[in-house]
Formats: C-alpha cells, sequence, structure tokens
C-alpha cells in the first residue's frame, strides 16, 4: 500500500498503540505506510514519561518480614506494599492514557506479560517498580539488554524462587521458565532443550539473589555452584550470564519473540515466512525489538484485510481505547484500573508467570457482560450532564460532530458509516442500531456490538 | 519438554473455534481413540448435578476433620486447638467442628464422605497458584488455562455442546471462572440480576473471523442461559441461612429446581470464605464452618424437597490446608493437605483415605498428602459423570469409592 487512508491510518494506530481520537490520526492520512511506521517505531523509542512519579517511590520502606514480629505487622505492611502497587498501576494508567507514543505502553505492557511478575507474590512495591522501569527503558530497544536484567531483576528473582537457590539445592524455576517462556519456547512451538539443560541451568543461576534490606540485586558466593556447566552444548564454569549468551546464540529465540509479537501485532495465525525474515533481522539487528516490529508492521499481512479484526481486544485495549478515541476527561484513573482488573486483566498481578493467555480466552460469558455493562455506564450520560456515574465525560457534541452527527438527532447514513468505520475494526457492526437512536444512546448501543470487542 | 503441549493445542483449538463447540470432536489427549462412549450426554447421567463449594483462602483441616485422640494433634495446636469434649466424634480417632453439628445427620445417614489427606505432589504455598493447579488439574509446574470441569465436558466424542444444556455450569457470586474455565459457563450473585444482564448480548448468526465467532458463541451461550434460567421461583419449605453463603446455596438450589424437564446446569459452582485465617483463628473459623455445615444442610433439604438430591453431588475443595503447628497469633499459615467433603444422596458416606501421619511433616512443616486432588476429580468424571477420567486429569489417577454402586 502505498499512503494510508483514515482506515489503514486507524488500523495501524489501534494496532500499535490505542484507539485513536480523530484530532490523533489525521496527521496520519496520506502518509506512506513505511513513514507512518517509522514515526511510530521513532517516537517509541524517545518516550519520556508524561505523569510525576508516584510519591511512594521516594519514601518507600520495606522491612524484610523476618524482621516483623507479628502477623499483624507483617501483614500491614503487605497491605502497604499492594497500595503502593496500586499508586504504580493508576501512574501507569494514566501514562497509556495520554501518552503520545502509544507504542511504547504497548510495549511495555506487552513485556510485563511477557516477563510476567505478580506482586502478589513479590509484595515489594519498589521490586515492581523497579521491574517495571527495566522494561519501560527497554521496551522498544535491546531484547537482549532486558533479558540480562531480569535475571538480575529483584522481583523477578523473588516471584521465580531464586533467592535461595543454592548449589545444594538448585531452585530451577527461573532457568525452567527462563527456556520455556521468556526465550525459547516449549517443545510444541519449537523449544529444542532437555531437562538436564534447564537443571544446569539452574545451578549457573545459584547465587543471584536479593539484599533482604535494601531490595537491591545480590550475588551471593557462598549460594553459588561454582563447578561447570553444559548447556546447550556449551560448557565452562558458567553463570547467569553466560547462561544468556548461550540462549542468545539460538536461532529459536528470535523465532519464539518474534512470534509472540506477531500474535500482538498481526494476528493469530502467524506467516513463517514473514516471522523467519523478521527473525533474522532482529537476531542481526543485536536484538533489537524495534527493527523486529518494523518488519511484521511492513508486512502484506499486517495490512491485510482479512486480518483486520482478527484480534481481540484486551481488557486495556478496550477501556483506554475508549478513554481515547472519545478524548474522555477521567477523574478517577482507579475505576479503569479496577474495571481492568474486573475483566481479567490486573495489572502487575497476572495470574501466573505464563502472564494473561488472552486472545479467545479474554471473553467468557462473565467477562463479555461485564465488559458490556461497563461501556453501557461509560456512556450512559444524563441529559443535563456530560458525566457518567463512573466519573467520566467527554464532549459528544463535538464527537458527534466530526462525523456529522449531533447529539439531538439519529444520524443519518453516512454519518453512520463514518461512525461505524471509526469504532469498528472492520467498519461493520453486526447489529443495526435500531432506528430513532439518538446522539450519544448511538454511541452506547454500537459499543454493545461483538464487533467492538475485536480490533 | 511435552508438559506443556496439551495446553497449547487445547488453547489453539479454543482460538480456532467458538466456545463450547469448540474441544468437541478433536483429539484431546488420546481420548478420540480410546472411544469410551461418553454417558454424559445420554438421559443417564445428563440431568447430573455437580455443586462445588470452594472454601477460599485455605480451609484448617486439622480444625474441621479433627484427629482428637491424637496427642501429637494437642502439642501442635496448644491454644486454638478444639477440646477433645467439644469434638463431634464421629469414631475413635476423628470428630468434626462442633459448627458443623448440622451435617452430623448427613454423616449418620452414610450420605457424607470425607476424604481425608487431599493434597498432590511438590505443594505450593501461594493461594493463587495452588487453587490454579486444583482448577486446572496440573502438575505443580505446569500452567494450564482450561479448568479441570470444562475439560470433563468436553470430554465426549459424541460431544454435550453448550446447546444441549441450559449453560454448561453457573457460578454463584464468583467472577473468575476456576474449574469451568473454557467451559460455557456464566456467572451470577442472583439468577434474576443475571436474566435481566443477559439483554446485553447479541447474539448473531454472522460468519466472520475465529475471533468473531468466539464472541457470538459466548452471545448466544447467554441468551441460552438466561432463557434457560428464566422462570417462576420455586418456594422452597426448607429454611435458608442467612449471611452470603446461604443465599448463594438458595441461589443453587432454585437453578436445580428450574430445571426439571430441561437438560439443565450440570454444574455450579459456590464460594465460602475467607479461610486465611493467619489470625486470630477460632472465632473465624467457628462461623465460617457453622455458615458451611448450615449452607450445606439445607442444600441437602431443598434438594430433597424437589427430588434431586439423588442427582447432585456436592464437593468441598480449597487451595490447601493449613500449616500443622498453630502460628503466634492464634492462627495457622498456609499448609497443604486438607479433608474434604462429598455429599449427595448417591454418595457412599465414610472417612476414604488415610489421615496424614502428624508426625511425619515434610521439609516446611506440612503435612505430606495422602490421596491426590485429581483422584477426587478422576471419581467424578468417571463415577458421575462416565467419562474417560484420564484426559480430565491428564494421567491415571485410582478412583476413590465415593460413590454408591
Amino acid at each position: 500500500m502505498q499512503f494510508l487512508n483514515e482506515s489503514d491510518a486507524r488500523h495501524l494506530l489501534v494496532r500499535t498503540g490505542f484507539t485513536p481520537s480523530q484530532t490523533e490520526l489525521l496527521p496520519f492520512v496520506g502518509m506512506s505506510a513505511e513513514a507512518a511506521i517509522d514515526r511510530i517505531l521513532q517516537g517509541s523509542r524517545q518516550n519520556k514519561t508524561q505523569q510525576p512519579i508516584p510519591s511512594f517511590v521516594s519514601s518507600s520502606t520495606f522491612t524484610p518480614q523476618g524482621q516483623l514480629k507479628t502477623q499483624e505487622e507483617r501483614q500491614e505492611q503487605r497491605r502497604v506494599q499492594i497500595l503502593e502497587g496500586v499508586e504504580i498501576k493508576q501512574w501507569w494508567l494514566w501514562e497509556m492514557l495520554t501518552t503520545t507514543n502509544p507504542l511504547a505502553e504497548r510495549m511495555t505492557l506487552f513485556w510485563h506479560n511477557h516477563f510476567a511478575t505478580s506482586q502478589q507474590k513479590v509484595v515489594r512495591s519498589m521490586a515492581m517498580w523497579n521491574q517495571h522501569q527495566l522494561l519501560r527503558t527497554n521496551a522498544m530497544g535491546s531484547f537482549a539488554v532486558m533479558l540480562r536484567g531480569i535475571v538480575r531483576d529483584p522481583a523477578m528473582l523473588i516471584y521465580l524462587d531464586n533467592i535461595n537457590s543454592s548449589w545444594q539445592s538448585p531452585n530451577e524455576n527461573l532457568a525452567r521458565e527462563l527456556f520455556e517462556l521468556f526465550t525459547l519456547g516449549e517443545a510444541s512451538t519449537g523449544g529444542d532443550y532437555t531437562e538436564q539443560d534447564i537443571k544446569e541451568s539452574a545451578r549457573a543461576l545459584t547465587g543471584y539473589s536479593v539484599d533482604g534490606d535494601t531490595g537491591a540485586f545480590m550475588f551471593r558466593p557462598r549460594l553459588r555452584d561454582p563447578g561447570s556447566k553444559r548447556i546447550l552444548g556449551s560448557s565452562g564454569l558458567l553463570d547467569g550470564e553466560g547462561v544468556i549468551d548461550i540462549i542468545l546464540k539460538q536461532p529459536q529465540t528470535a523465532r519464539y519473540i518474534v512470534t509472540k509479537l506477531w500474535l500482538e501485532f498481526v494476528s493469530p495465525l502467524p506467516n513463517a515466512t514473514v516471522v523467519a525474515k523478521a527473525a533474522d533481522v532482529f537476531r542481526q539487528s543485536g536484538y533489537d525489538v524495534s527493527a523486529a516490529l518494523r518488519v511484521l508492521l511492513l508486512s502484506d499481512d499486517f495490512w491485510a484485510t482479512s486480518n483486520r479484526g482478527s484480534l481481540i481486544k484486551s481488557p486495556i485495549d478496550l477501556l483506554v481505547g475508549v478513554a481515547r478515541q472519545f478524548q474522555f476527561a477521567i477523574s478517577q484513573p482507579d475505576v479503569l484500573v479496577n474495571r481492568s482488573a474486573g475483566l481479567g486483566q490486573n495489572l502487575l498481578m497476572p495470574p501466573n508467570v505464563k502472564g494473561w493467555p488472552g486472545g479467545a480466552l479474554w471473553i467468557n460469558a462473565t467477562t463479555l457482560l461485564e465488559r458490556k455493562r461497563t461501556t453501557e455506564q461509560i456512556f450512559s450520560i444524563g441529559n443535563n450532564m456530560n458525566a457518567s456515574s463512573l466519573g467520566m465525560s467527554f464532549d459528544r457534541e463535538r464527537f458527534l460532530n466530526q462525523y456529522g452527527a449531533t447529539v439531538e438527532r439519529e444520524p443519518d447514513a453516512i454519518a453512520k458509516q463514518k461512525l461505524a468505520s471509526a469504532m469498528f475494526a472492520t467498519a461493520q457492526p453486526s447489529h443495526a442500531v435500531p432506528a430513532g437512536t439518538v446522539g450519544s444512546a448511538y454511541i452506547r448501543a454500537l459499543t454493545l456490538d461483538p464487533v467492538f470487542q475485536l480490533k | 519438554m511435552q508438559r506443556r503441549h496439551f495446553l497449547d493445542h487445547s488453547a489453539k483449538i479454543m482460538l480456532a473455534s467458538h466456545a463450547g463447540i469448540g474441544l468437541l470432536g478433536m483429539p484431546l489427549a488420546g481420548l478420540a481413540q480410546s472411544g469410551t462412549a461418553s454417558t454424559f450426554a445420554k438421559s443417564a447421567t445428563r440431568d447430573r448435578v455437580l455443586i462445588l463449594v470452594e472454601l477460599k483462602g485455605g480451609n484448617d483441616s486439622l480444625n474441621t476433620v479433627i484427629p482428637y485422640a491424637n496427642p501429637i494433634y494437642a502439642q501442635l495446636r496448644p491454644t486454638i486447638g478444639i477440646k477433645q469434649d467439644e469434638v463431634l466424634r464421629i469414631d475413635s480417632q476423628q470428630g468434626l467442628h462442633p459448627s458443623l453439628a448440622p451435617l452430623l445427620p448427613v454423616w449418620e445417614k452414610n450420605e457424607l464422605a470425607i476424604v481425608q489427606g487431599v493434597g498432590y505432589p511438590d505443594p505450593n504455598l501461594s493461594h493463587f497458584r495452588s487453587i490454579d493447579i486444583w482448577n486446572t488439574a496440573s502438575k505443580s509446574k505446569e500452567y494450564l488455562s482450561d479448568g479441570w470441569v470444562a475439560r470433563a465436558l468436553h470430554t465426549s466424542p459424541q460431544g454435550t455442546s453448550g446447546k444441549d444444556f441450559t449453560s454448561e455450569g453457573v457460578l454463584v457470586g464468583i467472577n473468575e471462572q476456576g474449574p469451568l474455565a473454557g467451559a460455557d459457563a456464566v456467572s451470577l450473585r442472583q439468577t434474576e440480576t443475571f436474566v435481566n444482564q443477559s439483554r446485553l448480548a447479541m447474539p448473531s448468526e454472522l460468519v466472520g473471523n475465529a475471533s468473531l465467532q468466539h464472541i457470538l458463541g459466548v452471545e448466544r451461550a447467554i441468551v441460552e442461559a438466561a432463557n434457560g434460567l428464566r422462570g417462576e421461583k420455586y418456594s422452597f419449605k426448607t429454611e435458608f441461612p442467612n449471611g452470603g453463603f446461604g443465599q448463594s446455596v438458595q441461589a443453587a438450589a432454585q437453578i436445580v429446581a428450574g430445571q426439571r424437564g430441561k437438560a439443565g446446569v450440570p454444574v455450579i459452582v459456590l464460594s465460602l470464605g475467607s479461610f486465611d485465617t493467619h489470625i486470630n483463628q477460632p472465632g473465624n473459623h467457628a462461623n465460617l464452618l457453622k455458615q458451611l455445615g448450615e449452607g450445606l444442610a439445607a442444600l441437602r433439604g431443598a434438594l430433597q424437597e424437589v427430588g434431586a438430591w439423588d442427582r447432585t453431588l456436592v464437593m468441598t475443595y480449597s487451595e490447601f490446608g493449613r500449616r500443622a503447628r498453630q502460628n503466634q497469633s492464634n492462627g495457622t499459615d498456609h499448609g497443604t493437605a486438607a479433608s474434604h467433603f462429598v455429599m449427595g444422596g448417591a454418595v457412599r458416606g465414610g472417612l476414604i483415605g488415610k489421615a496424614p501421619d502428624l508426625s511425619r511433616l515434610d521439609s516446611s512443616q506440612n503435612l505430606v498428602y495422602t490421596t491426590d486432588f485429581r483422584q477426587m476429580q478422576a471419581t467424578v468424571a468417571k463415577g458421575w459423570w462416565g467419562v474417560n477420567p484420564e484426559a480430565v486429569v491428564r494421567g491415571q489417577f485410582d478412583q476413590l469409592p465415593l460413590l454408591r454402586a
């Protein structure tokens, strides 16, 4: 495709970020696909956060649980840490709502799901914050740097039980997930390694621990297995760095990561040829995430009509997308954080180390009704006020006018088609809105359509 | 490295087709070639009901089914232990917590089985992770996304699609799909509210990509469930206890009563808790068990009233039991193995399996399990539903003598 029309531009922005407002969309219309993609990639690489850093970051304290005498003190500390975690979620959600580089936020979320770590187990809010910064900083940069950071990341070391892993009894959790979830993938998706490789890697990772007092990474020589290890055919006195070196030499690592990127950005069914090409570029670039993504976004598959609307919106896609597209003013971001959790995506608390399974599994009878109840509430705006019961408000007249519609009247045929194009990835709802539906009730009805869940 | 192969396989099928029909007729875990004809879709078992009761937070089993005669019990529980003379003795070794008095008549009728020491190898002490393991019947280090009940429902060569049932399952007052993840299940607090909210569903015969087909399948499931659940309320003579659990039990009884003459709802999940009694356990725990005992007794009374008790199986579960030795705060910390209740008109009552040995704790000072929880699930699969248990619990697990022949 040479130049982007509105629908192409919207597809690109929805997939690389969140559903755009008309204002956000228009500058991309008429650009070449390549120029638009490069602009998005470049912007997200240089992204700077918008919101002030949560206040607890400079003041948070944590006493190792063992040093607290009573159960009450331990529970109280946990409660405070979890509340600080809520501050991180709200801060992050604000970034998603306000960023001018939505791809940076999408990729940070992608890596949070990839290196899934839950505060339920980690507890320490600062460890969650620091891990978030590690992911954010490298989200569009070097996967290699991020991976080296992850095996020394206190939240991850706590989450996957490496802190007490010792040469006497190496804990295999981190090593196993490093292979199976973080880099090579399980056997069915092409991972080719043995239980022995995992055991040897677990030995190599012994000693990678956390200073209980400061919460910082700490290497503990006494826990370390000093012997020789043999991993994927390479032998030596390997440590965690050595394991990463070996993993990054495997072509499968790039294929596995690129396949995950495909599922996130393109469609549920990867095209092996394009994946192989993007994986080569990824590897040769020294694991530059934006280089791999560029290949995928430029592929014919990304733009194919058959792939538009082939993905299911995550709860965050749905909520942040609605907020951005309609330019909602939001008085309580915690409402959206909680709704997202209620819909199955509780930031900082993925269900397990595999992250959110996503795709079709986002939608069941409960979550689908809950999604609809949520948009119904968001768009249930009283006649004389612009605010919904969720403390969200938007300028209905201005929004509708963009498409040639008004608050008081039912949109005409042309306006209906424009609204459908703006709100549906396939430009077509599955149900006609009942005749006589006007203004924001018309929009509300469209958000209840099954197709609204697609992107 | 095959350990997650199954999940991926089924997850892909889920992606490729819509809920309910998605898993049917697919070669799941070698079942297709086993030729076991499911009786689930046939009249013998299709009106059977399984009611699962989740004891959320990890129930302290040692204070629920109490090894009162064992002197080690008193040593482990110096202040929170139940006194010998308060225990409701059911044999020379074991007895029930006094709050469970409403279950004694059920025990005496031989309709209550108590499965002892239920757990799994390499136990995980995290609430979230351990309930995942129970719900999905996974191994300790394995991550599955479909629930064991969903697998059972879809384990049938002929198929028992969501279309055959009002709904494949109803979760009362629970938002996570738990053991029903991957099934056409709905969750509700009150039937009326759900039926009312079902107005938001927009089923359509539209044909689209796999993602749209999935969503449309769910839209249809909501409408079908609402149609099946709509209807007149049955007026029970049985009185339901006050409180949230009593209401859940009442909702469950209403659903069963309203499904007579229909394919119905084969699985209902209720939840009670939090049982996470780290602090000041005795009063809290007594109160929870009172709700449990009264609730289950009312459930039995109500289902007997509508003649459904013989086709109902009630089963408790929980992410884990609690630490054998009490903590410093008059509570108990996360543990491992626990006893669980199974009741129903078709249940063969009695103590099943072996109580864990209090003198031989594991390295984290926890009880060592004697019965794998997947044995309970495998027994439900085969004994209650007549489906191949191996596809449900993904391995061979011995059946338990829970049901009358």
